[in-house]
């Protein structure tokens, strides 16, 4: 084959399960000398995975590995670890910094790079001895500042940097090593004020032009079209469009982002929607901030209508997430949030369960599960403890015995009604799939038979099946006994298909709230439109 | 299944360990008469030692269940239960009623003791055992000072010649020697059951599984568990956990109380020092974990240790002509405690 010819980058047949849940499904994806390639998706979508495929993380090799070919240069590559994908001139710039605060640029440009002279003491030793060949590092250093075409002080330390500049010390890194050939951007303007962002877009032009690679991952579309040659979508742990960023647009992007595979019935609660939107007001959200770390809410006023399943989406790290756990306790929080008239008091999770509120959290096994106590006790024991369910009273209320009966025939009921596999009432929560994991938590929380429920990412984790049986019963427990509901969940499309009313965080603040039969797109912009 | 499939089961839901030691003990039961010790009277000795050292295992069950993991800090009630034997001998209190008197003075003292270790144990969540340790440790040290400067003057107490300061070694005749072992006692040849105090260990043993089945014990089990979701479901994790301490801390002061009346003397100074590892070992040998534990893991583990403890002499001795007794107590002790440590697996049934 003509040297010419041959990508730098090919990815062949890619594909990833972790423990049978299917992430990444047959991704072809080639890359040529120079090429910028933006890859979007929403959180969730398996760019990550594949860049850590593509990086050789041990996290991939500890979860048994992947399916496909990567091939550099078109030789097969096998990376055992990071080391080997540095070799091969793969360079990666990851969302957390990863630089010594107490050294200086220079130093944590050139770390374990150094160039160094021989001493006595190293002659004698080993090379491990030598001295560091300061000015010649500074040189070495400034070169690869100047490529990125940015003005950054090689002798200032970290620490004493803007967010900025760091970013740009974590990328002058991985240009100062010369065989670098490939580099993945993993949404290195996230953290950049506009002016810098726009200087980051400038370096990754200068450098495609010095023939080096890059892929790009970032949720800001407009640098995607400005910036590179081609755009991957990506949804689902699919490579769903993979077009040159000429015969595209925003609108399109979004479009294909969120995408439409799951069969919706949105529209059929349109005009049930219309009714409740005039309905009377449930619960009331009044400047709520939240300090969940990764999910800060800046300031969320909202009003929940009685009776309405009401989504909220947004991308990840918007805030969505702090939205039920800042109400219900579990992160300090501040504002006013009025239930039935009432208001209830924050950072105190028990008053909240005194006012019928119910959470089922995203953290499922960290929060939401007792793992190793028998699924009577999970399913039981928040109504047992909040409201004197399943207890026997004895000397007149001074002794609460726990009446096994009552619980167990509890639990039996909800295993059926759920659907939820498992050898019995008595075996342990760690023993079940991630699936009946989560409808145990449901369990437990309509055991408690709340006025107002908080879902938080229902369908995290769990396979096709167990998701719709899981919505299916949301929304059974919304229409029959007529409890409102608050869902949280990135996942658009679910959304859409189960909610009333879908609110869309971006950057700690509500956009906007719109009925679930408005179209995807308009959704999809809302999420990017006011990302921090 | 193939039969060492089954085999393999079985051994894993008893607990390696736990067949070791339980062989271990069948092996010197059957050795004893065979090397000419006498078995009731063996048999009757690891009787009357778990009725000693139930209470003591037993105070480790409720730090267990709340998360709090083994009560290094085992000393501080027995330092209580100390305090109140004493002042109970010293306000001139005798027989059964010195026994009854040392039981309602100790109780506040554990209280209070419990209750600011719980607090203590409530800042530094996730070293509890680390902290628990060195609370035993100091609090032990302490005492040390205290018992010859308080004021006591019962000259059942007191050294002869300096007229103050407690003695090492307080002998319980005439106060409360044997009051629960003798009550009810069955004597059968050689064999002797100390009736009372068992039945004393059950009606607590008793008290504490039922009140694991009650709303509190529930929470309590459930914060052990996890204790964010307790949080979630409206626990005041906090106060749960010093409810788990106060009670661990005052059936240790029981439970010395009882070691006492069966032992004959109340031991001072350093002795508390040496009481936390049995007991702790004694409940991990039962087949609990660091986060699980049941009464039943008491009972067995109380017997198991205990008898390897009472056993091993006799035998050995015997046999070898040699005291290995303590040589193979504090492996056992240590090793176990070593072997629960590095494994935070969940207890066995």
């Amino acid at each position: 084959m003509d040297e010419k010819n041959t990508p730098l980058l090919e990815m062949k047949n890619i594909k990833k399960d972790f423990f049978g849940n299917q992430v990444l499904t047959d991704i072809n994806l080639t890359l040529k000398e120079g090429e910028v390639i933006g890859l979007v998706g929403e959180n969730g979508a398996g760019k990550s995975t594949l860049m850590k495929i593509l990086f050789g993380a041990d996290v991939i090799r500890e979860t048994g590995g992947y399916a496909g070919e990567i091939r550099i240069n078109g030789e097969k590559a096998d990376f055992r670890s990071p080391f080997d994908a540095i070799a091969s001139g793969i360079g990666m710039v990851h969302q957390e910094f990863s630089l010594i605060p107490g050294f200086t640029a220079t130093e944590n440009i050139l770390l374990n790079r150094e160039s160094k002279k021989k001493n006595i003491i190293s002659e004698i030793f080993s090379e491990r001895m030598d001295t560091l060949d300061r000015p010649e590092m500074e040189q070495r250093a400034m070169e690869a500042i100047e490529k990125m075409g940015v003005k950054i002080e090689s002798k200032m330390v970290i620490s004493d940097m803007p967010v900025g500049h760091k970013q740009f010390t974590e990328i002058a890194r991985e240009l100062s090593k010369d065989q670098l050939k490939l580099l993945i951007l993993d949404e290195p303007t996230a953290v950049l004020t506009e002016k810098e962002a726009e200087a980051l877009l400038e370096s990754i032009r200068g450098m495609a032009k010095r023939g080096i690679a890059v892929i790009f991952i970032t949720h800001r579309l407009k640098e995607i079209l400005s910036v590179c040659d081609r755009v991957a979508v990506m949804r689902d742990g699919c490579l769903i469009q993979n077009v040159p960023a000429k015969e595209t647009d925003e609108v399109q992007i979004t479009k294909w982002m969120v995408g439409r595979n799951v069969d919706v019935s949105a529209g059929a609660g349109k005009e049930e929607a219309k009714e409740k939107e005039e309905g009377e007001v449930i619960l009331s959200i009044d400047r709520l901030w939240v300090d969940m770390p990764g999910e800060t809410v800046r300031d969320v006023s909202l009003d929940v209508i009685k009776g309405e399943i009401l989504g909220i989406g947004g991308l990840a790290g918007q805030g969505k997430l702090g939205i039920p756990n800042g109400i219900m306790g579990l992160y300090q929080a501040g504002g006013t949030v009025t239930f039935e008239g009432k208001e209830i008091p924050l950072n105190d999770p028990r008053k909240c369960l005194d006012s019928s509120f119910a959470f089922v959290s995203e953290d499922r096994r960290g929060v939401g599960l007792l793992l190793d106590e028998s699924l009577e006790w999970n399913i039981a024991f928040p109504a047992m403890q909040i409201q004197n369910k399943f207890l026997k009273n004895y000397l007149g209320g001074l002794i609460k015995w726990r009446d096994e009966k009552a619980i167990q025939e509890v639990t039996q009921k909800y295993i059926g009604e759920l659907a939820i596999k498992c050898t019995g009432s008595q075996q342990k929560a760690r023993e079940l799939s991630g699936g009946n994991q989560q409808k145990v938590c449901l369990a437990k929380a309509f055991a408690l038979e709340p006025r107002l429920l908080f879902v938080s990412e229902p369908t995290r984790g769990i396979d096709v099946g167990a998701k719709a049986l899981v919505l299916q019963a949301l929304k059974q427990f919304n229409r029959e006994k007529g409890v409102t509901v608050v869902m949280v969940s990135s996942e658009l499309e679910e959304l859409r298909a189960t909610c009333d009313r879908i609110a869309i965080v971006s950057g700690g603040r509500i956009a906007q709230i719109l009925p679930a039969s408005t179209p995807s797109e308009e959704f999809g912009a809302l999420m990017v439109s006011q990302v921090i | 299944m193939t039969f060492m499939e089954r085999l393999k089961e079985a051994v894993e839901s008893f607990g390696l360990p736990r067949l070791i030691i339980t062989g271990f003990l069948i092996l010197l039961l059957i050795a004893a008469p065979i090397v000419g010790a006498d078995l009731p009277t063996q048999i009757s000795n690891i009787i009357n030692r778990f009725s000693w050292n139930g209470i003591l295992v037993l105070a480790m069950v409720p730090m267990v269940h709340s998360g709090c993991g083994l009560n290094f800090g085992l000393p501080l009630g027995i330092i209580s239960g100390l305090l109140g034997a004493t002042i109970s001998i010293e306000m001139g209190f005798t027989g059964g009623l010195s026994f009854v008197m040392a039981i309602l003075i100790a109780t506040p003292f554990a209280l209070i003791f419990g209750g600011l270790y719980g607090w203590l144990l409530n800042k530094i969540k996730g070293g509890e055992m680390m902290i628990a340790t060195y609370v035993g440790f100091s609090s032990v040290s302490l005492m040390c000072m205290m018992w010859l400067l308080l004021p006591y003057h019962s000259p059942n107490m007191v050294w002869g010649m300096a007229g103050k300061g407690l003695r090492t070694t307080i002998s319980l005749e005439g106060y409360y020697l044997e009051v629960l072992s003798k009550f009810l006692q069955i004597n059968i040849g050689n064999l002797s059951i100390p009736t009372g105090a068992i039945l004393f260990f059950a009606v607590l043993a008793f008290g504490i599984w039922a009140f694991l089945h009650t709303k509190t014990g529930t929470a309590m089990t459930a914060v052990g568990s996890n204790p964010t979701f307790a949080k979630a479901a409206g626990i005041n994790v906090d106060k749960i956990r010093l409810i788990s301490v106060i009670m661990s801390t005052w059936l240790a002061a029981i439970g010395i109380l009882v070691y006492e009346q069966g032992f004959g003397f109340i031991q001072l100074y350093m002795a508390p020092f040496y009481m936390a590892l049995p007991a702790v070992s004694a409940i991990l040998i039962g087949g609990a974990s660091v986060n699980k534990a049941t009464i039943m893991n008491v009972i067995i583990g109380t017997i198991l240790f205990q008898g390897i403890v009472t056993m091993t002499p006799t035998v050995m001795n015997n046999m070898i002509h040699m005291d290995m007794s303590e040589v193979i107590r504090i492996i056992a002790s240590n090793g176990m405690i070593l072997y629960a440590l590095t494994r935070k697996t969940e207890g066995s049934k």
